[in-house]
């Protein structure tokens, strides 16, 4: 189903047009329609309807319910939030309740928005595909055999497959853009900080930002402007930008768009290519000026970040130890072997493998040849970054070197899954916004367009992809 | 070129407190061994001159007041999904043999 859009449908609640209740109910039936994609984890129908109802009251009493209100949203099941398990698709998690919810949710529910799920997503948003999720693989809306790409494949998956207006994913190496791309909607990854992490399960810290997953850019912004700013929760938040995050005035001309040399070329699959090409004309013929830029370190930042990554996350995945919360074995002799079995049955072999190369990376003896030395190259890919942005106002290129993948096609390989971020996790380890929109299809699967902007401009980053939307569709 | 041995897996596994059975160690010596090869593409970069970055929009010492504040939980709320509780507090198994 489609719904209208987020303003409109938040209007009608407020004028008492719409009923929250309705909608709440509306998107749990879509839900249980669309079981067959398996994008849903948990459903969390009571305090949804509950939340619904206090809504529709204060309307009826003549009070205003926010900018969103009545809104069904889903959230990736790494988010914190009451009325249902907080799972982050892992056997270490299952059963866990949150005592509290993540700032952002909270930030929503402000306004009216209603949470109504928890999504899938490969186990502690550690894959591309949700594969790795510990519970069962998310199915792509255009082709059941396909993947919907990851981390947050629950979350692109359901808003492709219209069963709420947005969703919330985590993009820590392109997991909101990259699921948005093999699925055709709009994938959101602000700059590194606009948005509190404070409530959701960690990953890499130095990277790991909130994504917003909506069908068009104008939805995406609205919910970007509701989260975005500063936490006292998560002390590398950052001020907001003072107009806020609606787009302005929309339009591709004049804009200086750089088209990255080093995302189209070998690797890239014609299809893809065809696509990002004729989307790049498009944008010409509506006047903006394209030229060609090359940020040579891009090829190395996948070896970046599948350092940096895992190292963090070896740090970040040590309090899951089997005493606190998650998984605990039952039978352990001492200790010991209470943190050993517990990690061993409660982690997949994702989050084991990543563990262990982190672990490795970080360990004396081989911290300057690994994490120094990837900490070095980070430094060079952010210089060539700023340098870019000197010429050209934003960059472009796909956000995926193919279209979605057949489920189990790259399961066996954890390298070739990696591949998969190639084109994403630049814009982490650089700290900057990003976006992946829709821009056709191939061979029956959407092909995304990948917009990239300076750290900090968000605002402007929002404003040239809803005129980018326009004009590539 | 690294290749991991299964004494280094299991090195690594006791480092990361993770128990490994016989085939997992096989695998993940495999599958370990070529991660890090392809990551160490970074050995032949030039990155004289260069810093490393640590924290990518440029904040430092970001400080708070030590202050105790209320968020309105309650302590047994917060207990509810520790495996171990006992008077109130998280129970372990034994440390020394």
């Amino acid at each position: 189903m489609t719904w209208e859009p987020i303003e409109d449908i938040a209007a009608k609640v407020n004028k008492g047009e719409l009923n929250a209740v309705d909608l709440v109910d509306t998107s749990l039936n879509a839900i249980r329609q669309k079981e067959e994609f398996k994008a849903i984890i948990a459903i969390i129908p009571e305090r949804a309807r509950e939340r619904a109802r206090h809504i529709d009251e204060k309307v009826a009493s003549g009070e205003r319910a926010g900018r969103l209100a009545g809104v069904p949203f889903i959230a990736k099941d790494n988010f914190l939030v009451f009325g249902a398990e907080t799972t982050a698709a892992s056997n270490m998690l299952k059963g866990f309740n949150a005592p509290y919810q993540a700032t952002v949710i909270e930030r929503l529910e402000a306004e009216g928005a209603i949470c109504v799920a928890k999504a899938n997503l490969d186990a502690y948003a550690h894959g591309g595909s949700t594969e790795n999720s510990d519970f069962f693989t998310t199915r792509n809306p255009h082709d059941k055999t396909r993947v919907p790409g990851g981390s947050s494949g629950g979350s692109a998956a359901s808003v492709a497959l219209g069963l709420t207006p947005f969703a919330l994913g985590t993009d820590t190496g392109g997991s909101t853009r990259q699921p948005a791309g093999f699925v055709g909607c709009v994938g959101y990854k602000p700059t590194y900080g606009l948005m509190s992490r404070s409530g959701i399960v960690a990953m890499a810290s130095s990277t790991d930002t909130v994504g917003v997953l909506a069908s068009t850019v104008q939805d995406t912004a609205l919910v970007v402007d509701v989260i975005a700013g500063k936490d006292d929760l998560d002390s590398t938040t950052i001020a907001r930008q003072q107009e806020g995050y609606l787009p302005g005035a929309a339009s591709v001309a004049g804009k200086k768009i750089g088209v990255i040399k080093e995302y189209m070329g070998e690797g890239v699959s014609d299809g893809v290519r065809k696509q990002i090409e004729a989307s790049i004309e498009r944008l010409q013929k509506a006047g903006a000026i394209i030229t060609e830029v090359s940020l040579p370190s891009l090829s190395l930042a996948l070896a970046v970040y599948y350092i940096l990554c895992p190292a963090e996350i070896s740090s970040n995945l040590s309090r899951y130890d089997g005493q606190r919360y998650g998984y605990s074995y039952e039978d352990a002799k001492d200790l010991s072997e209470s943190y050993t079995k517990s990690r061993a049955i409660g982690f997949g072999n994702e989050a084991k493998r990543r563990i262990m190369i982190g672990t490795y990376v970080l360990s004396s003896g081989y911290y300057d040849a690994y994490y120094k030395r990837a900490q070095i190259v980070r430094t060079k890919l952010i210089q060539e970054a700023v340098s870019a942005f000197e010429a050209v106002d934003f960059l472009v290129g796909p956000v995926a070197p193919t279209t979605a993948f057949k489920i189990g096609e790259r399961a066996d390989d954890p390298l070739a899954m990696y591949l998969a971020d190639t084109m994403t996790v630049a814009a982490n380890l650089i700290g900057i916004p990003s976006v992946s929109i829709p821009c056709g299809m191939s061979n029956g699967l959407p092909v995304g367009m990948q917009i990239m902007a300076p750290q900090r401009a968000d605002r402007e980053l929002l404003t040239v992809a809803a005129a980018v939307e326009e004009a590539v569709q | 070129m690294v290749k991991l041995s299964t004494d280094d897996v299991l090195k690594l596994a006791q480092l990361a407190r993770i128990s490994l059975n016989e085939d997992e160690v096989t695998e993940f010596s495999g599958e370990l061994s070529a991660i890090l090869q392809y990551v160490e593409q970074l050995s032949d970069v030039d990155i004289s001159g260069l810093e490393p970055t640590n924290q990518v929009t440029g904040l430092t010492n970001v400080m708070r007041k030590d202050e105790v504040r209320d968020y309105g939980y309650a302590p047994a709320d917060l207990l509810k999904n520790v495996p171990a509780v006992k008077d109130g507090q998280l129970k372990v198994k034994r440390m020394i043999g």
